[in-house]
């Protein structure tokens, strides 16, 4: 009886991965996000906002137009502005993919049906995940399209063959991707919508807030690292000194994500469900 | 076939299960039965691979749940009717579980019918009635056609029609030669429901035998007496070899039988102003089997004895 006994105990353990049937959950997550109103609910937000700022801002600068304001003016990050908004509705989503589960019962349902507990969650991630570049990549292109054509009045606009530009656009859907890792990852690590939505919020926008409290020493290097500092280098045109490159920046901010998720995945098969 | 060996599951100082083994057979249904608290829940969620246990462990089937492939097709459970996102239809929660273990959607439409909630599939399910809720919970447990059914609470907070519809479901599951476990507080449903019972009290086992044995053995009846000399009559029955509890004005005697207190009485003239055979109820037996068990209980005769 020991062996059955061992055995169940560690009945979470990893089971090989062909037996699990992973198309089978993935179809079953894809089902679940576009199944819940939520899902919609927040894509319209972050798309209202992102295009909405772009349309206000680009229209004010047109009608306020002054040549001298061109000097120095980086067309891409100022139409994707509303990014930054985009982020936190697309980021409460992800905290509620994960979070809503456990809220409701349903978590206990996914793991009965399947399982292997980390398996399942990370293809949720996955899932997730990929709608969001999908999500991210429509918003951020359409957004600079819309800008783009106000600006253009003035000339002021940026194309995407400058230099720079592309890189902005195309990043600003794996920005808006990288931070949902994060807010998934925290989601799965907290367990509790409330409590995953503050430490979403807190680890994007506390840094910078607690900076001052910091010895001068290491406060290049904070600011550097935080990790909405970090990400949103890749939606500068030119490179900011003292920052980290686009890439590296937005590798650590979805370093940051990959470390928590890995993290709460590891509790996820210790814990009871 | 579920198995159950040495279960313990502690959280910090507190057992909830305490070394349980006990096996649960197809073809029959079993009825998991205990005061709230008892820890039939953590049993059923051990037996699930939600919890981990502390010690001992669960099979079904003669493997750990963790180890069976697609699990839906072997074990169906129902833990609480609430283990859904109140946001998404009946059709689509159904859906979702099912392409998880690779289950057709045609299924999910046959087992909303089965539970008859085939008109209103399409509805979210944050607008079901509880009896609904219920209903598909047990659409979900099925979806697979599993040989192993697990329920928790099936009946809690249903109408009398739905009860039934629930017991005859358990019991033609189980004729169908299904294994078929069921947990609840309530006795007298499991009663009518159940051919075997599993008794625990503080995550210990009390019982494990058939259900008309185990009525048979703690229903045993007694005498009920009233009369104005109480303790002159028990004197008198106890050395006749009866049990027998006084309270103000009556006895209640195991041991002898009717005719055989009213005699006793007769020989010493003590008036007896009531003598009745009575049988405890299946409650009264559930709770003398569980008295000692019990995490919080009320004793109301000594709290109104403390305030007068």
């Amino acid at each position: 009886m020991t062996a059955t006994a061992t055995a169940a105990s560690e009945s979470v353990r990893a089971y090989p991965l062909r037996t699990i049937g992973l198309t089978n959950v993935v179809r079953s997550e894809w089902t679940k996000l576009r199944t819940v109103r939520s899902t919609y609910w927040t894509a319209i937000a972050a798309a209202l906002a992102t295009i909405g700022i772009a349309v206000l801002g680009a229209t004010e600068y047109v009608h306020n137009f002054d040549p001298k304001n061109l000097e120095g003016f980086d067309a891409a990050n100022f139409i994707l502005q509303g990014l930054y908004v985009a982020q936190i509705a697309l980021g409460a989503l992800g905290v509620l993919t994960i979070t809503g589960e456990y809220a409701t019962g349903m978590i206990r349902t996914t793991l009965t049906a399947v399982p292997q507990r980390r398996v399942v969650i990370a293809l949720k991630g996955l899932v997730y995940l990929v709608a969001m570049v999908v999500v991210g990549e429509v918003l951020s292109f359409t957004t600079f399209g819309i800008g783009q054509a106000i600006l253009h009045a003035k000339h002021a606009g940026a194309s995407l063959s400058d230099p720079g530009v592309m890189r902005v656009v195309v990043g600003g859907g794996l920005y808006l991707a990288s931070v949902g890792l994060l807010a998934f990852a925290l989601g799965t690590l907290v367990r509790r919508t409330a409590g995953a939505l503050a430490s979403f919020f807190g680890v994007l926008f506390l840094p910078s807030a607690l900076i001052d409290l910091l010895p001068n020493s290491w406060r290049a290097d904070a600011i550097k690292f935080a990790p909405a500092n970090a990400g949103t280098q890749i939606l500068n045109t030119h490179r900011v000194h003292d920052m980290l490159g686009p890439w590296q920046g937005l590798g650590v901010l979805t370093l940051y994500g990959s470390v928590i998720l890995i993290g709460a995945l590891y509790l996820l098969g210790r814990r009871d469900a | 076939m579920i198995e159950v060996r040495d279960l313990s599951k502690h959280f910090g100082p507190t057992v909830a299960v305490d070394h349980l083994t006990f096996s649960v057979r197809p073809g029959l249904v079993t009825g998991f039965l205990g005061p709230n608290g008892s820890g039939k829940s953590t049993t059923m969620r051990m037996i699930l691979g939600l919890d981990h246990p502390t010690k001992g462990g669960t099979t079904v089937n003669g493997r750990p749940y963790g180890a069976i492939r697609r699990p839906l097709h072997e074990v169906g459970a129902l833990l609480d009717a609430k283990a859904m996102h109140g946001g998404r239809s009946a059709y689509n929660h159904l859906l979702c579980v099912a392409q998880s273990n690779g289950i057709s959607g045609r299924r999910v439409g046959d087992c909303l019918d089965l539970v008859g909630l085939d008109a209103v599939g399409g509805k979210r399910a944050r607008t079901y009635s509880l009896g609904m809720g219920q209903r598909l919970g047990i659409a979900t447990a099925l979806l697979g056609d599993p040989q192993v059914l697990m329920f928790d609470e099936p009946i809690n907070g249903l109408d009398p029609e739905g009860i039934l519809w629930i017991r005859t479901l358990l019991r033609s599951l189980a004729a169908q030669g299904r294994t078929v476990f069921v947990s609840s507080h309530l006795m007298s449903e499991m009663a009518l429901t159940a051919d075997h019972l599993i008794v625990i009290g503080r995550g210990r086992l009390i019982a494990d035998s058939s259900t008309t044995d185990l009525i048979a053995r703690s229903s045993q009846g007694y005498v009920h007496v009233r009369t104005p000399d109480v303790d002159g009559l028990a004197a008198r029955l106890r050395t006749a070899g009866a049990v027998v509890d006084t309270a103000v004005d009556t006895l209640r005697v195991t041991g002898l039988d009717c005719a055989a207190v009213g005699e006793l009485a007769a020989l010493d003239h003590i008036i007896l102003h009531e003598l009745t055979p009575r049988s405890a109820s299946l409650e009264e037996a559930f709770m003398e089997l569980t008295r000692d068990s019990v995490d919080f209980r009320t004793d109301a005769t000594t709290t109104i004895g403390r305030a007068s």
